[in-house]
């Protein structure tokens, strides 16, 4: 116990003496969880549209009016061909093109249908996935307002404007949801026990209303009363905020305590190690708790960021969060000593990191959902520990998840790291 | 000439004779592809939801087959009350709940309009506002068939067309993104190390009062990693082109030259790194702290730049991969010619040539 005392005021010694490198570990990444929150937003909102109208008809135009005013797009261009539509797509000026074809509002008259064409640069995917979503559903709420406007006012065939109320309703109530429409149904939450819910529900969102069809008697209709739980006003940040925080977490502990045991080998001083009666899993357990101490304080200034910057306060407890992450590091810093033992020299240990880290950031479900990866994937990323703790992480602080919700997680990240610990304790040799 | 050439015949017997680190700099590009490439996709489909019916007629199992039936959702399981929906939804098991009030098939027959009620887990925003959508679109789908023997007027068909590619794959944004990424990070990383270790080392001494001029110490220490770069631009292109069936739709000259120019961009980086650390740690943290996350967002592919706050937008600006991804999308996935991207490529020239006049500025000839 005394050996560690020494070993531990040596290496706290070592961290604190060394500004450059106390720089790098704290300050840096708290100026990076400030900044890169505000690039990471993927709240599709500028969409940038080319559009053909083929038709310059009053129809044709309210259409174009619709989209330009839901606040997702932006109109780019305004061909005269779809050619040229299609060019602004490749060379990066418009996301998508739409075109109104010819006799577009005759055709809806006489022959009931029409088409529209839209062509989506899909080269990104959740861009695309979203931008023909938002310009779906505004067509659809078009198509149910000029279905009842007709309506209501058989013989007039053209409709010049629309009333003024329909036009705002619709152009806020798409900032919060795309899908909300001028809707003329009831918005009434259906059933007693479904309002019970819905009210104990803390972070319960605006229910807005979707009635696709409102149109005459003549057909039933089912509408759609969607609201948005754990984070009602959409705000990407939320969800950014606590996976960049173990992304950095990851980078900061784990890889640095790999290279600080490589340096001890790489300037020979671990040999001096090796000649004292010191035993190794104290040795190792002395380079692994200021490591842990520096996750914990990192961790804590983190959360202060998220509070101060981003108004993230967690709705778990702190404890669950805080037990979490220790189980984390100790998976994590397992990994960091496997590393170092596989590695002779810092760049090595560089490269190892570097590899590692990469895949861990891509794969773990920080920028594109683990669920929508194939099966083999999924099992894959299984094995990596930082996938479990940011699924903890905005499990607790988004949704307020306690212990009894994330115990697989959990104990996936308690596994992995008692496996990783033993692997590297077992590979260490004292004399090398 | 003859002493250069010895030099980097010496660099290059240094980085060679690193199995491990060599290893990992060509395993790493090779699983990235692969694994992003097969891996990543935007496409959400099998989403699990939940599906509360308090109503149990014949229109509400009409749409639970309905939705069973699409690929979008996958019914994980139907709750007997809704009260059971919050423990679900922190479990993190489902993405979006339904919930039929009791008597909706009644209300819908009678009155002519039923409500359903839709929940969808919003932590992640774009999961929601997409999973909606798909939900939308099922029941739009019903009334559509309600309405059949009613006619429905004034029909408007959208018909979409998903340009360069219509699977909505991973892997045609993520391979420029991650040659742009990987090509950079590893010309980083390498330089930014090589003459700091010398320095930390002791033998940058026994370089400076030998006759050899600073440039010809810079060109021998980039020289392996030009080389490995480029085998590893090789190796993606290959992977995606077998593997990944993403052929260079334009001319692979063009693309290899633009490549060349965009690793030597990031040798720069590199370089001037190594010159102001003062230790290989410090060099690899700058490198990899600073560099890897912001290349990340910045470059363009996770995120979208016109979506930025304008201070990191014109960071961005500074980031060569942005301009490297630009230049690989239009002309691997495009097929555009030299005409579309000439900007980006003087961008990068310039951006090089700068780096590389200050590091050679920097670069000192006394150790004190």
């Amino acid at each position: 116990m005394r050996t560690l005392r020494f070993l531990l005021e040596k290496e706290f010694r070592q961290i604190l003496r060394n500004r450059q490198l106390l720089r790098t570990l704290l300050i840096a990444p708290l100026i990076q969880l400030i900044l890169l929150p505000l690039a990471a937003d993927y709240s599709v909102k500028n969409i940038s549209l080319a559009v053909v109208d083929n038709d310059h008809s009053p129809f044709s135009q309210k259409l174009i009016a619709k989209i330009t005013a839901s606040g997702h797009f932006r109109l780019t261009g305004y061909t005269a061909s779809y050619k040229e539509a299609l060019q602004l797509v490749e060379q990066d000026k418009a996301d998508i093109a739409l075109q109104i074809p010819i006799h577009f509002e005759r055709d809806l008259v006489r022959e009931n249908t029409k088409q529209l064409y839209m062509a989506v640069n899909a080269i990104e995917g959740t861009k695309a996935n979203l931008g023909s979503a938002y310009l779906s559903s505004i067509i659809r709420d078009y198509n149910s307002d000029i279905r009842l406007r007709w309506q209501s006012t058989p013989g007039v065939p053209t409709i010049s404007t629309t009333t003024p109320t329909a036009a705002n309703t619709s152009s806020t109530a798409t900032t919060s949801s795309p899908s909300a429409t001028t809707s003329t149904t009831s918005t009434t939450p259906s059933p007693s026990a479904t309002t019970s819910t819905t009210s104990t529900t803390p972070s319960a969102g605006a229910t807005t209303s979707t009635a696709p069809i409102p149109s005459a008697a003549a057909a039933p209709q089912v509408s759609t009363a969607s609201s948005n739980w754990y984070n009602p006003y959409m705000n990407f940040k939320l969800y950014m905020v606590p996976a960049i925080l173990v992304v950095l977490i990851t980078a900061m502990t784990a890889m640095q305590s790999a290279f600080n045991i490589v340096q001890e080998k790489e300037s020979g001083t671990i040999e001096q190690i090796n000649v004292t009666p010191i035993k190794k899993h104290i040795f190792i357990i002395g380079k692994m708790i200021p490591f842990l101490v520096l996750g914990l304080i990192l961790f804590t200034l983190g959360l202060l960021v998220g509070w101060i910057f981003y108004g993230i306060i967690p709705v778990g407890s702190l404890l669950v969060l805080y037990a979490s992450l220790l189980v984390y590091l100790f998976a994590m810093l397992g990994l960091g000593l496997l590393l170092a033992t596989y590695s002779g020299t810092q760049q090595q240990a560089m490269s190892l990191a570097f590899f590692f880290i990469n895949i861990f950031n891509m794969m773990s479900g920080v920028f594109t959902a683990i669920d929508s990866m194939p099966g083999w994937a999924q099992t894959i990323v299984a094995t990596f520990p930082p996938s479990h703790f940011i699924k903890i992480m905005r499990t607790v602080v988004l949704k307020g998840s306690g212990f009894g919700d994330i115990v697989y997680p959990l104990t996936a990240m308690a596994a992995i790291g008692l496996f990783l610990n033993t692997w590297a304790v077992l590979n260490y040799r004292k004399t090398t | 000439m003859k002493q250069l050439l010895t030099f980097i015949k010496k660099e290059f017997l240094h980085v060679f004779r690193d199995r491990k680190t060599l290893l990992m700099l060509f395993g790493l590009p090779i699983a990235q592809i692969v694994l992003f490439g097969f891996a990543l996709s935007n496409e959400i489909k099998d989403s699990r939801i939940a599906v509360v019916d308090y109503s149990r007629d014949p229109v509400t199992t009409r749409i639970i087959s309905k939705i069973a039936a699409s690929d979008y959702f996958d019914i994980q399981r139907s709750l007997a009350s809704a009260d059971q929906l919050q423990a679900a939804f922190k479990k993190g098991n489902i993405k979006l709940a339904v919930i039929f009030p009791a008597g909706f098939g009644n209300d819908l027959t009678h009155t002519g309009k039923a409500t359903m009620q839709v929940i969808a887990d919003a932590s992640d925003p774009n999961q929601a506002t997409t999973v909606t959508n798909y939900m939308d679109q099922i029941i739009n789908d019903y009334n559509t068939e309600l309405a059949k023997n009613a006619s429905q007027p004034m029909q408007i068909l959208p018909e979409l067309q998903m340009l360069y590619n219509p699977e909505l794959r991973g892997a045609p944004n993520f391979v420029p993104g991650v040659m742009a990424l990987v090509l950079m990070l590893v010309c980083t990383m390498m330089t930014s190390v090589a003459i700091v270790k010398e320095k930390e080392l002791g033998t940058m001494e026994i370089l400076l009062v030998s006759p050899f001029k600073p440039i010809y110490i810079i060109i021998a220490k980039l020289a392996p990693n030009l080389l490995i770069s480029i085998l590893n631009l090789v190796i993606i292109l290959l992977l995606s082109y077998t593997f990944l069936d993403l052929p260079v739709k334009g001319s692979l000259a063009l693309l290899i030259f633009c490549s060349i120019l965009f690793i030597l961009t990031s040798l720069s980086i590199g370089l001037l790194l190594s010159i102001n650390a003062k230790t290989q740690q410090a060099a690899m943290m700058g490198s990899l702290m600073g560099m890897m996350l912001p290349t990340m967002l910045l470059t363009g592919f996770l995120f979208p730049i016109e979506n930025m706050p304008w201070p990191l937008q014109a960071i961005s600006n500074l980031v060569p991969s942005r301009w490297y991804f630009i230049i690989v999308k239009r002309v691997m996935l495009k097929g555009l010619g030299l005409t579309s991207i000439w900007k980006e490529i003087l961008i990068l020239i310039g951006m090089s040539l700068l780096l590389f006049a200050i590091s050679l500025r920097k670069f000192k000839i006394r150790l004190q």
